[in-house]
């Protein structure tokens, strides 16, 4: 496959290119572009970071670390020697980490620059989360805030704007550019791993080593990338990434985007999809419990055949989903309901942290009794999980702490958690009861502070 | 004046337009090799059968080396010779270098080393302190013990006596850039090696001994780091060896770094430590007696941990006067990683032990933790007779022939002082290691820090926002640091400079110290600069190279720009007195009424500039180079007897750290943070406030969510930056009040300035002890919550449940 796309505004084409060659590796080892550092191989640290700007102006910081050649098909990528004008001049936020002593041992500090950049480019000011995926052991980050603060007013270089329409990207063998063709070339090769952002498979790669004999890449497949709201249902195509659906459950279940606000982070959360996060079936993705407590359903395709089914039947086991060779994740619909969904992630650390537990509460209550409810956790069981016996437990009771307490019992029959590095048994069980307790006050009449991250000094 | 400026990092803008150079970046030969380690999956016992015929055969692979095909030493120890660069049969941990693979990439190196076919006849791994307590697994023949008074019999004559048990969680360096390492042979059996060290030295012993040359056959250069923490003092020896060695042997360039996984598991990392104590004090809560007992994990090999655990014993008191004391301290061999160098060196392990006793105290005396903490200060240095005795200089050490200790190392043993120690001046208060404390300046700093941060109403405040809010508890804690800085094996506290001027008045700079981001070569330039009168930017930094300066100490233990700083300054002044000489001969005038100000040099009316004195040099036939030498006065220090002045001074600094816990879960965050720091007359004072903010973060990083997880079989589970959670940038404080303490230091340091990379790390004990204070406000305040760290969520859970009389 040859792939093509614009680097630092240059137009590359890469012939004959192997689908799990990372950037970061073509970059370092063959254009011996080394500004861009390889810091932990697996998109947690960030100092690969580059910008990825779509057909669509859309400007991403991405991480170079588990991103594939083919991934870039048709876009513009910037590193940290594409930042300065073509006469040297310094990117505004370049100047201000220089005045603002925001680099010390400086190896994280290219993937700061480009992050910043992104940021600065896209006007957007909430700097902890736009940095959340760029790990610094030297600063303690609060210069290199006081450098982004300082940047924020100045305008965006005009180098920077990146003319794509130069790339002509050719269609390619295992780039579909449309849902039908990637159900077609999922049927003539069945064994094929499918990758949509990379944000795990991408690991196979980088630390299992593994090889992939062959790689249908759905990124292209832009009919797979749409949000349709209908009357009764929201319905979310599975190649939509974090970052959007963030954007698109931000007015209608904040909770839930303030959940995905801590997924992964920004590097991650511009390359995952939905599809991906579900269809891997990882026990501890976070948007599984959600949209389970959504009562969302899940939309599958093979060939021409669709099926569909409740999201929590999808996840049979660890490790295993029902899904058929050649079959792939189409959609997810959500129903349209008033939101009384709250998300909860715990986690060691707040931001781009893999949850020990995430718990997800929508329970409607009717003249003070419990009507309906949809509770679901990852990381409480080798799958993402309803509380069926808590759920029961609390249904047609007064809606009080009383009924809670009076279900805790019913918890350690919902789940035998597991204990590793992340959190023990114990904990996972019994902080999960306390999230129950957490969305009574949450969403109580009188409502009480139960969120450090609403606490400030 | 050059010195005092808050000048930008001399590489600031090569870091923000990825044109600066680390080992990995620097162009290479087109038939480099790339090299990568075979890794035990076992944590102890013996391989029974190694087969590597598909390691062999992979693609790409040149050559597949074990132990016995060494040519020379098989050791990578800094102490002593317990560290094998492979294995041999004999596995210590899960993770240990057993082979090496010599590839045409990195990526085919890395591939290959997974296809070992090993049988293992394991044993039983000693992986906890009693399971290394049971078996007398240790360093050394016994517990090192230090005392001063008799601890017993003030503890049991105390109005109160209580103990307890705190454990303190070891911390992964977790530097940016992994370790880095390039060999390229030169002729006539040389060798240059460039590795991402603090201690080039360390590097070219350990290189020449395993390609069986001498040092002046080896020239190790480092021009930076990607950050170091002390995780690149003693840990990039296994990496410049296999790459020489590799090197050695195809003739080939030989290239090394460790993929981010692989560095976790095999290098070392902050010891964990528990302290038991068991303390005596009166009704103000002041200590009569105390007795500490450290047990700390060292892992599998010696390394650094004797003067680790030395360093630990030496901060048992942090800024308390402790009248009697007892510190027992147990070195654990262990099946993990052997635990190394890592910032504050187990400074800040001793001092959280003293911290939770001051909490504890405070607990059990219904007072103010900040009371009793003041009440235990040790005298202000004003209150303080002054001028201690002089310690006599030691006697010079002999060295038997063939003796092949590593000199330069911190693992190597030290000399004891032949004539005697010094004795502290009548009524001086001293550390509990013989030590006077005669520049104590943390009352004054304590009482500017709590109006700044404004203490007392915050306090209240919190109070009444705990009695109002049942689910978000707030909690506030000061906590003082008082940092001894010298190496305690006394004689690394020398270090050497080498500088040029040229014809054009531009000067090149060289020392012994190396480049982590810290800034050192920055503070040093404008040493030099100031020296000479002229810009900083007429300064050349180099890389640090063992061929232009020999014998140097590690970056280490905070001495770079006191030791460095000062061997610059006597370069530069041996030059600007050869100038002035000069001018004052052919000017009729004294040599020290000519001046070198602002790029100028006058005499009487003459005025050239510096250039101009430069080549006037030259034609007249004057060295325009010049070595600097300098050696740390007045320490003396017996390691064994735990007696003497291991110390020429110490740093101190105070933080007030606020947090928020949830009662539910456990969450908890810091909000804000105020710190007061001294940096005596600071160099520059923005890269010492980076020192500051950068250390808090990081220190309150390892006490509250860096968790380092082994399972049963010796693995360790937190390998990678998905599972070991250092601070990312919203961790940091929102509300971060960093300042620096006006003041001089009192020693003859250069500029007066003090050293500041280590000591600002153990303000994040404040963290830790602000945690503590909010989860006792969850029950009654009858039990006392004895945090141990890190304080994730789980364990301030934990904690909060033992409030509340469950758990």
């Amino acid at each position: 496959m040859t792939i093509t796309f614009l680097l630092n505004g240059e137009r590359v084409e890469v012939p004959q290119a192997a689908p799990t060659e990372t950037l970061l590796d073509w970059l370092r080892e063959k254009r011996r572009l080394t500004g861009t550092k390889e810091g932990c191989n697996e998109g947690d640290c960030g100092a690969c970071t580059v910008m990825v700007r779509e057909a669509d102006g859309t400007a991403r910081a991405l991480n170079a670390c588990i991103l594939f050649l083919p991934q870039l098909h048709g876009k513009a990528v910037r590193t940290v020697e594409g930042m300065q004008g073509p006469d040297g001049a310094l990117h505004p936020v370049q100047e201000a980490m220089v005045e603002k002593h925001g680099s010390q041992c400086g190896f994280c500090t290219p993937g700061f620059i480009v992050s910043m950049a992104v940021a600065h480019a896209n006007g957007q000011r909430d700097h902890n989360d736009r940095l959340a995926g760029n790990l610094c052991r030297c600063t303690g980050y609060a210069p290199i805030v006081r450098a982004a603060e300082a940047a924020e007013a100045a305008p965006v270089p005009e180098w920077l704007e990146d003319d794509l329409t130069q790339i002509d990207p050719r269609p390619q063998d295992m780039l579909p550019e449309t849902a039908d063709a990637l159900a077609a070339a999922l049927e003539a090769h069945p064994e094929a791993t499918i990758v949509a952002g990379a944000t795990d498979v991408g690991l196979w790669v980088t630390k299992q080593l593994r090889e992939l004999e062959r790689v249908i890449f759905l990124h292209r497949c832009r009919d797979l990338q749409q949000i349709e709201v209908g009357e009764t249902e929201i319905r979310v195509g599975a190649g939509v990434t974090i970052d959007r659906l963030h954007a698109a459950m931000q007015e209608r279940h904040p909770s839930f985007a303030e959940m995905l606000r801590r997924y992964g982070s920004v590097q991650v959360r511009g390359a995952a999809t939905l599809g991906g996060n579900i269809a891997n079936g990882s026990p501890i993705g976070d948007s599984p419990p959600a949209l389970i407590a959504l009562g969302a359903t899940l939309h599958l395709r093979k060939g021409d055949t669709r099926r569909e089914m409740p999201i929590e039947e999808f996840f049979i086991d660890y490790g295993k989903q029902d899904r058929a060779p050649g079959e792939f994740v189409e959609a997810v619909t959500i129903p349209v309901q008033p939101d009384r969904l709250r998300c909860y992630k715990i986690s060691k650390r707040f931001d781009q942290d893999i949850s020990a537990v995430c718990g997800c509460f929508n329970i409607r209550v009717e003249d003070g009794v419990v009507a309906e409810a949809r509770i679901a956790f990852g990381g409480m069981a080798g799958i993402p999980k309803r509380a069926a016996h808590v759920e029961k437990a609390l249904l047609g009771q007064p809606w009080s702490e009383e009924t809670i307490r009076a279900a805790e019992e019913a918890w350690a029959e919902d789940f035998t958690p597991m204990s590793d590095m992340r959190a023990s048994a114990a904990y996972r069980l019994e902080s999960a009861r306390n999230l129950l307790l957490r969305y009574f006050h949450d969403t109580g009449d009188a409502p009480v502070l139960t969120s450090v991250l609403e606490v400030r000094a | 004046m050059s010195v005092t400026k808050p000048l930008p990092h001399d590489a600031a803008k090569l870091h923000v337009s990825g044109a600066a150079r680390y080992v990995d970046d620097i162009p290479v030969p087109g038939d480099t090799l790339h090299l990568a380690f075979g890794l035990s999956q076992i944590a102890a016992g013996r391989i029974t059968e190694l087969t590597l015929d598909k390691v062999r055969a992979a693609p790409g692979v040149v050559a597949v080396l074990t132990a016995d095909d060494l040519p020379f030493a098989n050791d990578v120890s800094p102490s002593i010779h317990d560290e094998p660069l492979l294995s041999g049969r004999r596995i210590s941990y899960l993770g240990q270098p057993i082979f090496l693979v010599v590839a045409e990439s990195h990526l085919a190196a890395r591939k290959a080393a997974r296809l070992a076919q090993i049988e293992y006849q394991p044993r039983d791994a000693i992986l906890t302190i009693e399971e290394a307590l049971e078996a007398d697994s240790r360093f050394e023949e016994g517990p090192r013990i230090y005392q001063k008074g008799d601890a017993g019999e003030a503890i049991d004559a105390a109005p109160h006596v209580l103990e307890g048990r705190i454990e303190m969680g070891g911390q992964e360096h977790f530097y940016l850039e992994g370790q880095a390492a390039l060999a390229l042979p030169q002729d006539d059996g040389e060798m240059v090696v460039h590795s991402s060290t603090q201690h080039p030295t360390e590097i070219q012993h350990k290189v020449a001994e395993a390609i069986g040359v001498p040092m002046h056959d080896v020239r190790v250069e480092t021009r930076r780091m990607g950050g170091g923490f002390g995780g690149k003092e003693s840990q990039g020896n296994a990496l410049a060896v296999a790459c020489a060695v590799a090197a050695r042997l195809t003739g080939r360039p030989c290239k090394m770094r460790y993929d981010r996984d692989d560095d976790m598991m095999i290098t070392g990392k902050r010891h964990d430590f528990r302290i038991d104590y068991r303390v005596g004090y009166d009704d103000e809560g002041r200590v009569q007696g105390i007795d500490f007992v450290h047990y700390t994990r060292c892992g599998w090999a010696q390394d650094l941990s004797l003067p680790v655990a030395d360093r630990a014993m030496l901060h048992a008191d942090n800024a308390y006067h402790l009248p009697h004391c007892r510190i027992e301290s147990h070195r654990l061999k262990t099946n993990t990683q052997s635990a190394t160098a890592f910032r504050g060196f187990g400074g800040p392990q001793g001092m959280l032990g003293i911290e939770r006793v001051m909490d504890h105290i405070a607990h059990a005396l219904g007072r103010d933790p900040l009371e009793v903490r003041r009440a235990n200060y040790y005298r202000p240095a004003g209150e303080q007779p002054a001028s201690a005795e002089a310690a006599p200089e030691p006697a010079p050490k002999r060295v038997a022939p063939g003796d092949e200790v590593d000199l330069a190392s911190r693992g190597a043993v030290g000399q004891v002082p032949q004539s005697g120690l010094p004795k502290a001046p009548e009524g001086v208060q001293t550390t509990p290691y013989g030590q006077p404390v005669q520049d104590f300046i943390l009352h004054e700093m304590t009482e500017a820090l709590l109006e700044s941060s404004d203490y007392a109403a915050r306090r209240q405040r919190i109070a009444e926002w705990n009695a109002e809010n049942p689910l978000i508890k707030r909690g506030i804690a000061l906590t003082p640091v008082k940092f001894g800085i010298s190496f305690t094996l006394t004689h690394l506290n020398q270090a050497g400079a080498l500088v040029h001027v040229y014809q054009d008045g531009s000067v090149r700079m060289n020392h012994g110290g190396t480049e982590m981001g810290q800034g050192l070569f920055q503070k040093v330039a404008q040493v030099a600069a100031s020296r000479f009168g002229v810009d900083v930017s007429a300064v050349k930094i180099t890389a640090t190279d063992t061929g232009k300066v020999p014998n140097t100490s590690a970056t280490a233990a905070s001495s770079g720009s006191d030791l460095n700083g000062m061997a610059v300054k006597a370069a530069c002044d041996t030059i600007r007195q050869r100038m002035a000489n000069l001018l004052a001969g052919l000017h009729q005038a004294r040599a020290e009424d000519v001046r070198f100000a602002d790029g100028r040099v006058t005499v009487g009316e003459a005025d050239y500039s510096f250039a101009e004195v430069a080549k006037l040099a030259y034609e007249n036939r004057v060295s325009l180079s010049a070595t600097g030498y300098y050696r740390t006065p007045k320490l003396a220090w017996d390691r064994i007897k735990g007696q003497g002045r291991p110390f020429f001074y110490f740093a101190y600094g105070a933080a007030v750290t606020e947090v928020a816990v949830d009662v539910l879960t456990g969450e908890n965050r810091i909000l804000r943070a105020d710190v007061l720091h001294d940096a005596g007359a600071s160099l520059n004072p923005a890269l010492d406030i980076g020192q500051v903010e950068g250390g808090y973060v990081q220190g309150a990083g390892w006490l509250t969510t860096e968790e380092l997880v082994w399972d049963e079989a010796g693995r360790l589970r937190t390998h990678a930056p998905s599972t070991y959670k250092i601070p990312a940038c919203s961790d940091r404080p929102e509300v971060f009040n960093v300042a620096l303490w006006d003041g001089r230091n009192r020693e003859d340091t250069i500029y007066r300035s003090k050293a500041v990379g280590e000591p600002p790390f153990m303000l994040g004990i404040s963290a830790l002890m602000a945690l503590s204070d909010a989860v006792a406000a969850c029950g009654d305040g009858s039990v006392y919550p004895a945090l141990d760290a890190p304080a994730t969520a789980e364990r301030v859970l934990m904690a909060i449940r033992r409030q509340q009389g469950q758990g």
